[in-house]
């Protein structure tokens, strides 16, 4: 097999039949993606049709292409939504390790609650076509912290514990706030702003407040109180009449909504009597909060299912990797699911530059239990819930962004390739940084690949 | 094996090759230095003072599990070494493949027949790069033992002494096909020190898991690693030149050390040199015995290895992490460097920024390549297969036509070329260790999962059976032990 052979032979027709299947066009035309198999994220329908204008989906079912409908023959195909990345730095981080290119964390103990990662999204991040070309459309980009990533990359925070600088909590309790994106390419790709709030827990919150849950648990709770009281008296503070509190004025601010239970708190806990402990915590401060991770839910299942709080998981932590997870296991998502919890799968290592594995994460929740359709909504519909833009996207229904994939076969198969995808409407082009460095050693011209495009 | 020259290190290996073959063959080690200079007579230097005296210090104890002979008939059979076989049977018999064919290969009489209709059947998953026993589970303060991160160069080390057997990683990897696996130091330093290549069962001692008679392997680092790691520390190296000068100066020492052991072992005159146990090991990568197994991610640092090799006269075996390998395939081809790699990772730093997916199926596709998986990760190691098929499908989309038969080498075959093992498993071929997994379905499949793991022909994972789900010492007693998850065991998890 040489390689010249292979670009000059079967390669680019393979390419480009994909992309063959539609000509340019803008997201405003009437389009009709016709025989497929949809799996609209909620349902499966057989020889579907998937009709889509003005970047919003018009109709899905079995009929006809409305007359004037540009088509798309997907048959043979499936067609979904696009994936809703959660836990995401998508678009917040460019090179793991170089600091400067991350804007996903912050430090200053006076920016912790109000730190807001949408000011430094990037649509021209190289990581947003990559994610893409694996089918994610959109994505939760949500602050990191000491306490995300999973057992086998904790870090070790335990030396930042107390009060610091000014008298403000350093670092806070809280990582900062979330936002939602698009994917799509070229346009403004912040959807919502501070859609949730973040704090861990477990030993990465115990470490902040200073190495012991319990102290962590207070703290949480004063400044709750403080927030309120903030709340209650900004007139006061804002005459210095006040006593001092723990926290920023910006970050006092960011928390009112959190206290209100007006904006999500997502909390990550591994542990299953941390899971317990957070769960009581919410229902006594009345915070409404998303668990992330929860590598030992399952242990605790009925008990998440009955608060209603949803879970953000990485479903391939089956490994004891510290001694908050030693009950890990692959099947946590089948048990969670089983007991009616809404679930999200996310991608693998922060889902930001393997974002994209996010649906072979979900074909292994289906290996070990996860019913195939439950582990489709884990990955379209229940993120898009769980953060409230339930029908604006991660379905295909009417109303719903145009948000379209076509798959070469089951988008849950490695062997699988997205074929197209849509964001808004928009055909996005099928390629990446990678793509093109792909190429240009794929095939060797005489001069030095810096000459190829 | 007796024309080899029998200098240093190298006696480790031949004599552990030896060893190897005693527990199967009854030949003795005793004539193994036959084809060398006869030494003059001296008295033996005092126990430990001479590598030759007892060239293999830590030897395996590795005996197989309990086994039975057996057929596996109806599956769909992927040798490793190319074959595809619809129908297919695979005998083994008393630990080894002794036929493989269709489905008219006779069964012995006396043999168990295992049914894998509908099903596939692969070689054993070899990982080459793994941490597993060093970086164990918990990664908690106390059981972090991968990295001696201590001085740029800690040849001296071997990652079997800080190897624990506890670690759960190991079963996890084993329900995920894992039979062989190479554990390796981490990458801070330019010399890591020695890996050590192990079966994949459980074991009370690391003794227990050795694969007798593999060759021992030498962890290498380039890049960013060693330069961050020291040059943080105000000390060298600091830099990329200064990653050479180090490899550069301590392959002179190895050189002179070498020759000081040769020239003593030949006449006999003098004091015997001291015994250094940095030097002896990179004295074993000179004659050859030591594998180098060298992390090193670009391209261009890649060929500054290969001429560092070349000016010091050794070989190295295999890059790992080699991201940019596609950029450099044809050279290291020719080179019979075996490429090391993953599929999905990309952009944790610099160093890896130019990962693409499409590595693996670029590289195999020069003559004479030797493409390989590998996870560097107690999580990615429970699915090489998926990895690989995630590298299929990227090859694909460039129009490559790579059938599956080629393809399950990357994870097989080929990491057991990386490794010096392929003459013992890393293929369903006549003669080798019955390393076999049943896989529920094809393993280029998400779906797919490793129904059985044998092991030299003794069952050691069974996805059916619990009493073949074995859980390590620390596992007992934890939070949820013993409690089914999804009707699953633990075991299985």
């Amino acid at each position: 097999m040489r390689l010249k052979s292979l670009i000059l032979g079967a390669a680019l027709p393979a390419i480009l039949g994909a992309l063959a299947l539609t000509a340019p066009a803008a997201a405003q035309s009437l389009t009709a993606i016709t025989g497929g198999r949809v799996l609209t994220g909620t349902s499966v329908i057989e020889n579907g049709t998937v009709v889509i204008q003005n970047g919003r989906v018009v109709s899905v079912g079995t009929g006809p292409a409305p007359s004037g409908a540009r088509v798309i023959d997907a048959r043979g195909k499936t067609v979904t939504p696009g994936f809703v990345a959660v836990d995401s730095g998508l678009g917040g981080s460019e090179i793991g390790s170089v600091r400067g290119s991350d804007d996903l964390s912050n430090s200053a103990n006076s920016i912790s609650a109000s730190f807001d990662v949408s000011y430094g999204l990037d649509p021209w991040s190289f990581t947003l076509p990559v994610a893409r070309l694996g089918g994610v459309t959109r994505a939760v980009v949500t602050p990191s912290h000491a306490g995300g990533g999973g057992g086998a990359h904790a870090h070790d925070d335990s030396d930042f514990a107390g009060v610091g600088h000014a008298g403000l909590q350093s670092p806070g309790l809280f990582a900062g706030q979330a936002a939602i994106i698009d994917l799509g390419q070229g346009g403004e790709i912040l959807v919502q702003p501070r859609v949730a709030m973040v704090a861990p827990f477990g030993e990465a919150g115990a470490g902040i407040a200073g190495g012991a849950r319990g102290a962590q648990f207070v703290q949480f709770k004063e400044t709750l109180a403080e927030v309120r009281l903030y709340a209650r008296n900004r007139a006061a503070y804002d005459r210095a009449a006040l006593r001092d509190l723990s926290l920023s004025r910006a970050d006092l601010e960011a928390l009112i909504p959190v206290v209100e239970g007006r904006m999500p708190l997502i909390v990550t806990v591994r542990r299953a009597a941390d899971i317990r402990q957070v769960l009581r915590l919410a229902r006594e401060e009345g915070v409404k909060i998303i668990l992330d991770g929860a590598e030992e839910g399952w242990l605790v299942a009925e008990e998440i299912a009955a608060a209603r709080v949803p879970v953000l998981l990485d479903v391939t932590n089956n490994l004891p990797s510290n001694l908050e997870m030693r009950a890990a296991r692959m099947q946590n998502a089948a048990v969670l699911d089983a007991a009616g919890v809404v679930i999200a799968i996310k991608g693998a290592e922060g889902s930001t530059h393997r974002a994209r594995e996010q649906r072979y994460n979900a074909g292994n929740a289906v290996s070990h239990g996860l019913p195939y359709a439950a582990a489709i909504r884990a990955i379209t519909v229940n993120p898009a819930r769980i953060f409230g833009m339930d029908g604006r996207f991660g379905e295909l229904r009417p109303g719903a962004a145009a948000d379209v994939v076509v798959w070469s076969g089951d988008p849950l198969e490695p062997l699988s390739l997205a074929e197209a995808v849509y964001i808004d409407g928009e055909e996005q082009p099928m390629t990446s940084r990678q793509f093109l460095l792909r190429d240009r050693y794929a095939r060797p011209g005489t001069l030095p690949p810096a000459y190829s495009r | 094996m007796r024309s080899y020259r029998l200098t240093g290190a190298s006696l480790a290996v031949l004599s552990a090759l030896a060893l190897g073959a005693c527990a199967t063959t009854g030949s003795t080690a005793g004539d193994s230095s036959s084809g060398a200079a006869a030494p003059k007579p001296r008295e033996a230097l005092a126990p430990g003072l001479d590598v030759a005296a007892n060239p293999d210090p830590y030897p395996s104890t590795y005996a197989a599990l309990p086994r039975e002979n057996m057929a596996i008939v109806g599956a769909t059979v992927l040798t490793g070494a190319g074959q595809k076989i619809d129908n297919g049977v695979v005998v083994v018999t008393d630990g080894r493949i002794t036929a493989v064919g269709g489905a008219q290969t006779p069964v012995p009489a006396g043999h168990r027949v295992v049914d894998a209709r509908g099903r596939f059947v692969t070689p054993g998953v070899i990982d080459t790069h793994s941490h597993l026993g060093v970086y164990p589970s918990p990664g908690v303060t106390g059981m972090s033992d991968g990295n001696e991160a201590t001085s740029p160069n800690t040849a001296q080390v071997w990652a079997e002494h800080s190897l624990w057997p506890q670690d759960p990683g190991f079963n996890t990897a084993r329900a995920g096909g894992v039979t062989t696996l190479q554990i390796l130091p981490g990458s801070a330093n330019l010399f890591g020190g020695r890996g050590v290549t192990v079966r994949n069962v459980p074991s009370i001692t690391m003794q227990g898991m050795k694969f007798p008679g593999a060759p021992y392997g030498l962890k290498m680092a380039c890049g960013e690693n060693p330069s961050r790691v020291y040059g943080g520390r105000n000390s060298s190296p600091a830099t990329g030149m200064g990653n050479m000068a180090g490899y550069r100066a301590a392959f002179i020492a190895a050189r002179e050390y070498k020759a000081r052991w040769d020239k003593w072992r030949e006449d006999g005159q003098g004091s015997p040199p001291t015994r250094n146990l940095q030097l002896e090991t990179l004295t074993g990568v000179l004659d050859g015995s030591i594998l180098v197994q060298n992390h090193c991610y670009r391209a261009d640092e890649m060929a500054m290895m290969m001429d560092l090799a070349t000016e010091f006269g050794f070989r190295i075996t295999a890059f790992h992490h080699a991201i940019e390998a596609y950029k450099l395939a044809p050279q290291l081809a020719r080179a019979g460097i075996c490429a090391d790699m993953w599929t999905g990772w990309w952009g944790f730093k610099m160093e890896a920024l130019d990962a693409i997916e499409a590595n693996a199926a670029i590289v195999d596709a020069q003559p004479n390549s030797c493409a390989v998986i590998h996870s560097d990760d107690a999580q990615l190691t429970q699915r090489l297969n998926q990895e690989a098929a995630a590298a299929l499908a990227a090859g694909r989309r460039i129009g490559m036509d790579i059938p599956e038969e080629r393809a399950i080498a990357w994870i097989t075959l080929n990491p057991a070329r990386s490794l010096g093992i392929a003459d013992q498993t890393g293929s369903l071929e006549t003669g080798k260790r019955a390393d076999v997994v049943i896989w529920s379905a094809n393993p280029f499949s998400v779906y797919a999962r490793a129904d059985q793991v044998f092991i030299d022909g003794s069952l050691t994972f069974d996805r059916a059976n619990p009493a073949y789900q074995p859980v390590s010492d620390f596992e007992l007693g934890q939070p949820g032990f013993g409690i089914a998850a999804a009707n699953v065991d633990q075991g299985a998890r």
